[in-house]
């Protein structure tokens, strides 16, 4: 069904990331026009601190899409990244209600992301579940635990210099989350586009048996990329809870669906094997363009939902309907 | 292969009677018949849903926009009956099967006709329904009051002692029982999930049989949408947030085979019933209900763990979508 290209690996590369660049473009293309269609649909979208919100938006998810589009092109997916935050932002807020230094709230934040990341991977590496299935579960039992910990409570009272994460800025109107999503993308970038280990992901999603016949540690690298989605969303949490000054059990509610969104939008193919961090980046400052241009207009988030579940089954729909058509 | 069947079904069994004396020893009251019977009655959406993502899995599947279907069939019911409060409830439950059944047609035309991955398109039109439901009630509830008393009645109207709800969870079983065990649908189901390539030798349609599987989900979905808003007589944008895991959560327990082709009715049901059991049980024990979600979580991994050490087949990558259309 999928392209042949799949089956004539070495030919691949060079033919899909032509293809790749031609789908960045066009992704480039509708940024640019929704950029221009907010500032004539609503006069508050050009103002340079209108603009800086709008990326929190997005910086948060995107960080985590970069690891999840990773994951995703070695043929996994892991659907419990926003219950990981949740279950990170738990732990976060249970330790600041022992005066802890922030240094010590960021590290329980990264070390819960790493160690739900770990779990994850060693259900699906060690014991050769599969990953949907794991991290559906995995989904309810990192939040139901934030729920046993929390239930209809919140912790607050997070040290004073720990705001700064979410809400400091660097520069101007350039927020300290935007420097990190933007250091973030460029690691993730040169990992996969420019190492071995890159490389080694995209032979896994394209024929894992052969990538483990050309001696490839599969399970290996499958483990790694659990361990680092993990790390991604303890960051996020980090960021995230710095933002909003306290965490509730229903903190990021549903962001899994946004960044699977963010990165099929990426044009990455949801089956693996193909893709690239540019177009994640890319894809992540449309949806993050849009949700802004709609909230200006006043739309509900509810509604918004309602295009980007349009925008993740149209995006992969639309390829499918113009081949059909072509045939 | 079928005794290995027989002898899942069986443990659930054990287990499930285990669980319940060990609850009797403590708080005899809760296996009194009639509570017995209230915990069925209160876990019969779940059984019914269960049975539909049964058959969607069974083809290699997934349906998660299950709880959006019977959430959004469930607003269009409730608001049906306020303004037109002597429609029939007849009307009203073939109203809410045909709009699951469109809903899974939904699903179903855009796994089938376009091939995207079942996971994707149910994330996908899960927000849209639920976005829809807030779009046609403007975010307002359907509260007890403004539904007529035939409405709200329905479900809990009792024939032999059981509520209507509880009768419909018998019936959807039996029927559902025969049809997988007994019609060719029932076969094509199995065969498309075990082997797709080979289900395409033999003469079948792979993509319409997920097709089929869809459908049948989505329109008991609906059939739960407006057994459930009339059960709770309230309905809202959020009514049952978040069903769809407990629904897969059942279906894994009971020992369908997420990689498809293995597993029963009889599986779905008791994974349901086990589930509806704790659920039912935790606040009597004196245990949080906020407990509820991370049992089911743990649950689905143990459950997966279980499946997996028992039939270990080949089918891990659940992203790769067979190649029998190829």
């Amino acid at each position: 069904m999928t392209d042949a290209s799949r089956h004539i690996p070495d030919r691949l590369e060079s033919r899909a990331s032509r293809a790749l660049k031609s789908w960045e473009t066009l992704l480039l293309a509708v940024a640019v026009a929704i950029f221009i269609v907010n500032s004539f649909a609503s006069p508050y979208f050009l103002n340079a601190w209108n603009l800086s919100d709008a990326t929190f938006n997005f910086t948060e998810k995107a960080m985590i899409a970069f690891a999840m589009a990773m994951l995703i092109v070695a043929g996994e997916i892991d659907l419990s990244v926003a219950s990981i935050i949740a279950l990170a932002s738990t732990a976060m807020g249970a330790a600041a209600q022992f005066d802890v230094s922030t240094a010590t709230l960021v590290l329980i934040g990264l070390s819960t992301g790493v160690a739900c990341g770990a779990f994850n991977g060693f259900l699906v590496t060690g014991l050769g579940l599969p990953s949907i299935v794991v991290t559906i579960g995995t989904m309810s039992l990192f939040r139901g635990i934030s729920y046993i910990v929390l239930g209809d409570q919140a912790f607050r009272g997070y040290p004073s210099d720990f705001a700064f994460f979410g809400q400091g800025y660097v520069f101007w109107v350039i927020s300290f989350e935007f420097v990190l999503f933007a250091i973030i993308a460029l690691i993730y970038y040169v990992i996969l586009h420019r190492t071995n280990f890159g490389r080694a992901v995209y032979a896994i999603g394209n024929n894992p048996t052969g990538a483990l016949f050309s001696g490839i540690r599969v399970q290996r690298v499958k483990f790694i990329l659990f361990l680092l989605t993990g790390l991604m969303a303890g960051i996020a949490a980090v960021c995230l809870t710095s933002r909003l000054g306290s965490t509730r059990p229903s903190i990021a509610f549903g962001w899994e669906l946004e960044i699977v969104t963010m990165v099929v939008l990426g044009g990455v193919n949801i089956l693996g094997g193909s893709g690239s961090i540019p177009g994640v980046v890319i894809a992540a400052f449309v949806m993050g363009l849009v949700t802004f241009g709609l909230g200006l207009l006043n739309v509900p988030g509810i509604v918004m939902s309602i295009f980007i579940g349009l925008l993740l089954i149209g995006v992969i729909a639309l390829p499918r309907l113009v081949a059909m058509v072509r045939r | 292969m079928t005794t290995f069947l027989k002898s899942r079904e069986a443990l659930l069994i054990g287990v499930i009677a285990v669980l319940l004396a060990l609850i009797a020893t403590r708080f005899p009251a809760f296996v009194a018949p009639d509570n017995l019977a209230r915990v069925f009655n209160d876990t019969s959406p779940l059984i019914v849903l269960a049975i539909g993502q049964a058959l969607v899995i069974l083809t290699r599947c997934i349906d998660l926009s299950v709880a959006a279907n019977l959430a959004l069939t469930g607003m269009v019911c409730a608001m049906l009956n306020v303004a037109m409060p002597g429609l029939p409830v007849v009307v009203i439950l073939i109203l809410a099967l045909f709009l699951g059944a469109i809903m899974g047609a939904v699903n179903g035309l855009l796994v089938w006709k376009l091939s995207i991955p079942p996971i994707v398109v149910t994330l996908g039109t899960m927000t849209i329904y639920r976005g829809i439901i807030f779009l046609i009630s403007d975010g307002e509830w359907v509260n007890a009051h403004e539904m007529s008393k035939a409405f709200t009645g329905f479900p809990r109207a009792e024939i032999l002692g059981l509520p209507m709800l509880s009768w419909i969870a018998v019936i959807v079983a039996v029927m559902f029982f025969i049809i997988v065990a007994r019609t060719p649908l029932g076969r094509a189901f199995y065969a498309v999930g075990g082997n797709p390539n080979a289900a395409v030798y033999t003469g079948l349609d792979v993509g319409r049989t997920q097709f089929a599987a869809f459908v049948i989900s989505g329109t008991l979905a609906g059939l739960v949408g407006y057994l459930w808003v009339a059960r709770y007589s309230v309905a809202y944008v959020d009514i049952a947030g978040g069903f769809e895991l407990e629904v897969v959560a059942a279906c894994v327990i009971g020992g369908i085979a997420i990689a498809g082709g293995a597993g029963t009715v009889l599986g779905a049901i008791l994974g349901a019933l086990f589930l509806g059991i704790v659920k039912n049980a935790l606040p009597v024990v004196g245990i949080s209900p906020f407990w509820q979600l991370a049992i089911s979580g743990s649950a689905i991994v143990i459950a997966v763990a279980f499946n997996a050490r028992s039939a270990r087949s080949k089918g891990r990558i659940i992203l790769k979508r067979a190649e029998a259309t190829a």
